[in-house]
């Protein structure tokens, strides 16, 4: 069962060939065996309880009755939470060191939509702390290690939920994206993670980091997984007032797409110098099979993508540093022991409750919103925003999905970058425009490197074409088996 | 550009993060590196631009003005660090 797909485990639950308190204690059991080495969860032991009370409430309502009707479509089945969903009673910590004690008094949308849906909580997942970094070693718990090389990165900031859904610890789990948070910890980890159109997917109840940018997305095994996980996240919250009122679609209908004809747009910048031979040979791979089945290749020049990581680090910052003031040891968080007045309060609270990176984020965000220089930094970016947006438009003019690499590189070993931001930046390069212009894009497995380290493909669509991502998605899983393979320090 | 001492000073005391001394240059130093990345968005030609603040281009939505919130104030204040009578408590900033 810890290698089966969402389907599968449904169809085992449904026909009762497995209880959920069975199938939760076998991730459970995986979890303790797996966690102290990958730091996947942050404080498992804390959740395994609640997980297990969830499953045998779950079995109770699947037994109460004997048609289907009010059991949801993940009755019983576990799923792992990033720990930057609000889930009530539970730590809620966004890895970091001023949530360390705090238990949310709610639950976030998503969180409630799966509890409608049946879904049980297995646990909180660790990740960059604020969702702030590409590798998961600014969590205050500890970095993440990969599951197909250990002393490498998992790829971040959902990096735990990548580490946990790649290792079998969890059949499918959530996460955010900002600038890439769910795909390339996805692409880095030889999973699937998808970011959905901005509007998509209720931020209600989500720790915010840079709100023109946050989404909230599913990690999977497969597309398929990815299109049951979209069904239950997206639909329209009044509680987020950037949610958007669209009639609801059925992801998993769309899979079945058909390819002869699609236009695939690959831009020359996105297989420029400085990708990876491993990257560069997988994803070449992949768009090969794509027009062999019909579809057609566009030849695209999107010479703007340079300007996206550096329009970025000015936005995503400075909404941080504006969304991050609510942390003042006042009203929740860690409060600091010692302080001589009101602001020094502040100011020590904030210093030893926040990491490096996220004061280094809060200092760039303070400096690019501040008096003389907003304008030269601030709205500068915000026009950046639009000339690369406007950009990718156009491009879908010409092409229906657009195709590359997720990331320039494979997953990198643990400290290899963590001195030296710029460059931990730099290697959001591919994920970072969509974000930027609101679009919706999913990574997937399209190979290995000589390493043995999995290669991710990036395909971005239209705004709200989640369904056309899904089924390329998962016609190419039909035909390969990258995103069945288990991950090699880790064996079932 | 490049950020001097005293700029660094004062954006630690507008966010309210102190800096130790001996982080200071550590510190002082990643910022710019990270400010010399950003650099390359500053010289593109953005005039008659709109600034893009939505991704989708949308406007606020606005609710109608009714009470949505009902009183929680014991359980949200049950995650303050200090709290009587139903107030938060904090240094005294009135002499």
């Amino acid at each position: 069962m810890l290698n089966s797909s969402l389907t599968e485990i449904s169809a085992a639950l449904a026909a009762r060939s497995i209880s959920s308190v069975e199938l939760t204690g076998l991730f459970l059991d995986r979890i303790a065996e797996l966690n102290g080495e990958l730091k996947a969860f942050i404080w498992p032991e804390k959740t395994r309880d609640i997980a297990l009370e969830q499953a045998r409430r779950a079995d109770e309502r699947r037994a109460g009755r004997g048609n289907a009707g009010d059991t949801g479509p993940l009755t019983g089945i576990p799923i792992a939470f990033k720990d930057i969903y609000c889930t009530r009673g539970v730590h809620t910590t966004c890895g970091s060191r001023i949530l360390q004690n705090f238990v949310s008094p709610y639950d976030a949308h998503v969180v409630e939509q799966f509890y409608r849906a049946g879904a049980v909580l297995l646990g909180k997942c660790n990740m960059d702390q604020f969702a702030m970094g590409s590798s998961n070693e600014s969590s205050y718990f500890g970095p993440v290690r990969n599951p197909w090389a250990k002393n490498r990165v998992p790829g971040g900031s959902s990096g735990g939920s990548a580490a946990a859904v790649a290792a079998r610890m969890a059949p499918a789990a959530t996460g955010t994206d900002t600038g890439g948070s769910t795909r390339q910890p996805a692409a880095f980890s030889g999973i699937c993670g998808l970011r959905p159109t901005y509007g998509l997917v209720s931020r209600y109840g989500l720790v915010a980091f840079a709100s023109s940018l946050d989404q909230a997305g599913p990690l999977a095994r497969s597309a398929a997984d990815l299109a049951l996980m979209l069904n239950v996240m997206a639909g329209f919250d009044a509680r987020d007032s950037t949610s958007v009122d669209r009639p609801k679609e059925d992801y998993t209908k769309a899979l079945d797409a058909k390819l002869k004809g699609v236009r695939i747009g690959i831009p020359r910048e996105y297989l420029a110098e400085g990708i990876e031979p491993g990257v560069r040979e997988g994803v070449e791979q992949a768009v090969s099979w794509f027009t062999a089945q019909g579809a057609v290749r566009v030849e695209l020049q999107l010479p703007l993508t340079r300007l996206a990581v550096p329009a970025y680090y000015v936005i995503a910052p400075a909404e941080a540093s504006s969304n991050l003031s609510r942390f003042d040891g006042v009203r929740y968080g860690h409060r600091a022991k010692e302080y001589a007045d009101l602001i020094d309060m502040y100011c020590r609270t904030r210093a030893e409750g926040f990491g490096d990176e996220v004061k280094r984020r809060i200092l760039v965000g303070t400096y690019v919103l501040s008096h003389g220089y907003y304008d030269a930094y601030y709205l500068q970016a915000q026009k950046v925003r639009r000339l690369i947006a406007q950009d990718l438009l156009r491009a879908f003019e010409r092409c229906d999905v657009i195709v590359g690499p997720t990331a320039p590189t494979t997953a990198f070993e643990i400290g290899a970058k963590a001195d030296d931001p710029v460059q931990m930046y730099l290697g959001d390069i591919f994920t970072i425009p969509a974000p930027l212009a609101g679009l919706p894009a999913l990574s997937i497995p399209c190979g290995f490197d000589a390493a043995g380290l999995p290669v991710g493909l990036q395909l971005m669509g239209r705004h709200f074409s989640e369904g056309l991502l899904l089924g390329a998605a998962h016609r190419y899983q039909q035909a390969t088996d990258w995103h069945l393979r288990v991950p090699t320090e880790t064996p079932l | 550009m490049s950020l001097s001492d005293d700029q660094v000073q004062r954006l630690a005391r507008l966010a309210r993060i102190a800096i130790r001394p001996e982080e200071f240059e550590p510190v002082l130093e990643r910022l710019n590196s990270v400010l010399r990345l950003v650099d390359e968005m500053r010289r593109v030609d953005t005039a008659g631009v709109e600034p893009m603040a939505h991704p989708l281009d949308a406007v606020q939505r606005l609710r109608e003005d009714a009470v949505t919130e009902s009183d929680q104030r014991d359980l949200y204040q049950a995650l303050a660090s200090a709290v009587e009578g139903g107030l938060y408590l904090v240094p005294k900033v009135i002499e």
